[in-house]
């Protein structure tokens, strides 16, 4: 059988093992939730309840402030406790959050108008999708409903399912497509309608081939296609998927619909579906609590705002852990701070031991980094061009290009950190020419 | 619990800088064992005298000079070192691999500023000093006769089958060898690069260890052999037979183990291809029309120097872009 793929990746272990055999639980509701009002990317939600407000399970918290913005709810029943700025990881720093507490009160759902999808039109099930809040849950965080309304120029013919989950150690996509096939299904067709496409893909990394296999199964006499991928990272990268599954190519600088696709992540149209069909506001997720400082690993649904200390407690976490990460360890970030909550896209947490510490040698023109970038950029060039503060050239050899994949840090032999200064001279040269060229 | 942050990739590839160098001498063995069978012991103890003194003075330079302090050795001069003794004629004084390793990693290395910075082979610069500085030494051959003898001076001098065609023609050059003894190594010629099989047998290691792309090899000896079988068909008393050029002088242990050098070589493979390509047509061009009757060395210097060249010319295509 061929795998379909991409040029470049590289082979991390994949650590796969550690959680893929833990069935999906239903997490504790905490005590406590911290939610943040910049719980996707854009910008962040205008608050619109107070302190001591009593809020319902899903009620609306914070409205969206612009056009890339989202509707952030409440993920439990209780009492506004306060408002207040707590270290953001994504932003890296102090960010407004509204701290809930869970009272005695039994749990109550404040749901979604609930509308048969079948018979709504497509700009009923945007707003449904929409004012559940849903945004990327593979990470990006990109509210959905604006990937799901592209420009009327732009013709969009395919969506693509990214089940490649090609970072390591993480295992929840992998079982909410063993567990969740169904409301799979209906996600997908959902999705298609809005879109109003034909054909949908869904790419797995042959890691998985009891997914492709189950997935095949209950996806029969549909017009979704199941295919398995080579493994290697970064399978799942957007572009890298769609040319891997439709052999056309993302222009540099482009977007996904300008060829005409549209991808989502498995976890998120799991909540398309939980949203559209049950009327449920995207308050949990799935995620993965693993790694090798996790003595028990466990893939679970836990409510958006769960403090992540009382995750590595449930999964045991021990002594000689070194790095916790909110992802996994190829692009994922690393904290130090336990009472960080779970955000919208955090699709896992992986706990690391402590490792030999690698330290940064001289380029020996290995090549290797070049080989490894699945954008056909030259990692060691950019490096060398950022460090050296020559930004414009940077851009001129594909800076802007970089999806920060971080293949080419993993495989340097010099341990040389591609990846770090790409970032930064990223930052910088889009402050310096506010994006404009 | 002490929690690290730093930024993603959180996990690396256990490779090192220092892992790629020990492979490369692991890979170097089977030619370093067949100096000793072909040319005595002497000749192992020039290994090592270039090897030890190498890795010495790149610690006295960059530990004292460059008050690097921390600085650990990598390999990479240990492999600088006794590829310059591989280089070197079986009977050259013991002397003559100090001032070669002076030259290779003093001059040609860490002056420029140390490992990858460095523009040309430091082997072949020191090589190439040798070779100006010291003619006789470094031309005057000694054919291998006795298996694992102690000293090689007592034995007849002899030229090396490349010599030999340059001066007496094909027909009397491979009469004196014959293609077998050329390929065991069983002629005259520097310690390290009269066995083709033996190269072989290490480069293959490297190879299984994915160490080295085989791009720059064959490229390099397959435009030997297609430049080589063109003028046999012109004049092949004269030029001699492809498979002698490839068997011959330097050529393996270059193509294999010194044109692959990764800081002296281009990055991609395109690039590589083009490298193997400009060493085969320049050695071919000064074993059959200048002066020297080899011209391995000099080839690989010449085509290091195009490199930075090379690379700007072999940009990869950034995934997206549209060729304009």
């Amino acid at each position: 059988m061929r795998l379909l793929t991409f040029k470049g990746g590289v082979h991390p272990p994949e650590k796969k093992e550690l959680a893929r055999e833990q069935k999906i639980q239903i997490f504790p509701i905490p005590k406590t939730v911290y939610v943040f009002l910049s719980n996707h990317a854009g910008a962040p939600a205008k608050c619109v309840v107070k302190q001591e407000d009593r809020v319902k399970t899903g009620q609306i918290i914070g409205e969206p402030s612009g056009f890339i913005s989202a509707y952030v709810h409440s993920p439990l029943t209780g009492v506004v406790k306060n408002i207040e700025k707590i270290y953001h990881p994504v932003h890296g720093k102090p960010m407004e959050a509204v701290v809930i507490e869970q009272t005695d009160d039994e749990e109550e759902w404040e749901l979604l108008e609930r509308k048969v999808w079948e018979s709504s039109s497509k700009e009923e099930i945007l707003e449904i999708i929409k004012k559940a809040g849903i945004v990327g849950l593979g990470g990006a965080m990109f509210p959905t409903h604006v990937k799901l309304s592209p420009p009327p120029e732009k013709r969009i013919d395919t969506l693509i399912i990214n089940g490649a989950e090609c970072e390591p150690y993480l295992t929840i996509d992998y079982r909410l497509m063993l567990e969740n096939a169904e409301e799979m299904l209906q996600g997908i067709l959902i999705t298609m309608k809005v879109l109003s496409v034909k054909e949908a893909h869904v790419g797995i990394e042959s890691n998985k081939m009891d997914a492709v296999q189950h997935l095949r199964k209950v996806f029969k006499n549909t017009p979704i296609k199941v295919h398995a991928l080579k493994t290697k990272y970064p399978q799942g990268a957007e572009k890298q998927l769609i040319h891997a599954i439709t052999k056309r190519k993302v222009p540099a600088g482009g977007l996904p619909m300008d060829v005409g696709v549209v991808v989502q992540n498995v976890g998120t149209i799991i909540a398309i579906k939980k949203a559209v069909v049950d009327g449920m506001p995207l308050v949990e997720r799935g995620l993965t609590v693993t790694g090798e400082a996790i003595t028990k690993p466990f893939n679970a649904i836990v409510r958006i705002g769960t403090p992540i200390s009382q995750l590595l407690e449930a999964g045991g976490i021990t002594e000689d852990a070194e790095r916790v990460i909110l992802g996994g360890p190829m692009m994922g970030i690393a904290v130090n701070k336990l009472e960080t909550p779970v955000l919208k896209g955090t699709s896992g947490i992986t706990a690391l031991r402590a490792s030999k510490p690698w330290e940064e040698k001289p380029c020996i023109r290995c090549g290797k980094c070049i080989t490894a970038c699945p954008m056909g950029l030259e990692p060691y060039l950019l490096n060398l061009l950022s460090s050296k503060k020559r930004y414009d050239d940077a851009v001129n050899n594909g800076l802007l290009n970089c999806i920060e994949c971080g293949s080419c840090a993993y495989d340097c032999p010099s341990k040389i950190d591609h990846v770090r200064s790409i970032k930064l001279a990223k930052k910088v040269y889009l402050a310096l020419r506010g994006g404009k060229k | 619990m002490k929690l690290v942050v730093a930024n993603a990739p959180h996990v690396r590839t256990d490779d090192s800088v220092r892992k790629i160098m020990i492979d490369v001498l692991i890979a170097l063995m089977p030619a370093v064992i067949g100096a000793v069978i072909f040319f005595g012991w002497y000749s192992l103890i020039m290994c090592i005298i270039g090897a030890f003194f190498a890795e010495f003075l790149e610690m006295f330079i960059v530990r004292i000079l460059r008050k690097q302090k921390d600085f650990k050795p990598d390999g990479s001069a240990t492999v600088t070192g006794l590829l310059l003794a591989l280089n070197l004629s079986p009977i050259a004084p013991w002397w003559l691999i100090l001032i070669g390793v002076m030259v290779a990693i003093g001059v040609a290395k860490q002056a420029f500023g140390g490992i990858g910075q460095n523009f040309f082979n430091p082997a072949l610069v020191g090589r190439a000093f040798l070779l100006m500085s010291f003619p006789t030494y470094m031309t005057t051959w000694v054919a291998p006769k006795i298996p694992f003898s102690k000293m090689p001076w007592d034995v007849v001098t002899s030229a090396t089958p490349l010599g030999i065609l340059k001066e007496q023609g094909f027909s009397k050059a491979i009469e004196s060898s014959g293609y077998w003894n050329l390929f065991i190594g069983n002629v005259g010629g520097c310690i390290g690069e009269t066995s083709a099989l033996l190269l072989l047998i290490g480069f293959a290691y490297l190879v299984v260890r994915k160490r080295v792309t085989l791009t720059v090899p064959s490229t390099y000896i397959g435009t030997v052999f297609l430049v080589a079988s063109v003028m046999y068909l012109i004049n092949p008393e004269r030029f001699g037979s492809p498979l002698f050029h490839i068997l011959s002088g330097g050529l393996f242990l270059g193509a294999l183990f010194m044109a692959t050098d990764m800081v002296t070589s281009p990055m991609t493979l395109k690039g590589q291809a083009i490298f193997g390509i400009g060493c085969g047509v320049i050695t071919m061009v000064i074993r059959l029309f200048a002066g020297y009757p080899e011209g391995v060395s000099l080839s690989i210097l010449i085509m290091n120097g195009l490199v930075p060249l090379i690379d700007r010319a072999t940009k990869p295509r950034v995934f997206g872009e549209v060729k304009t």
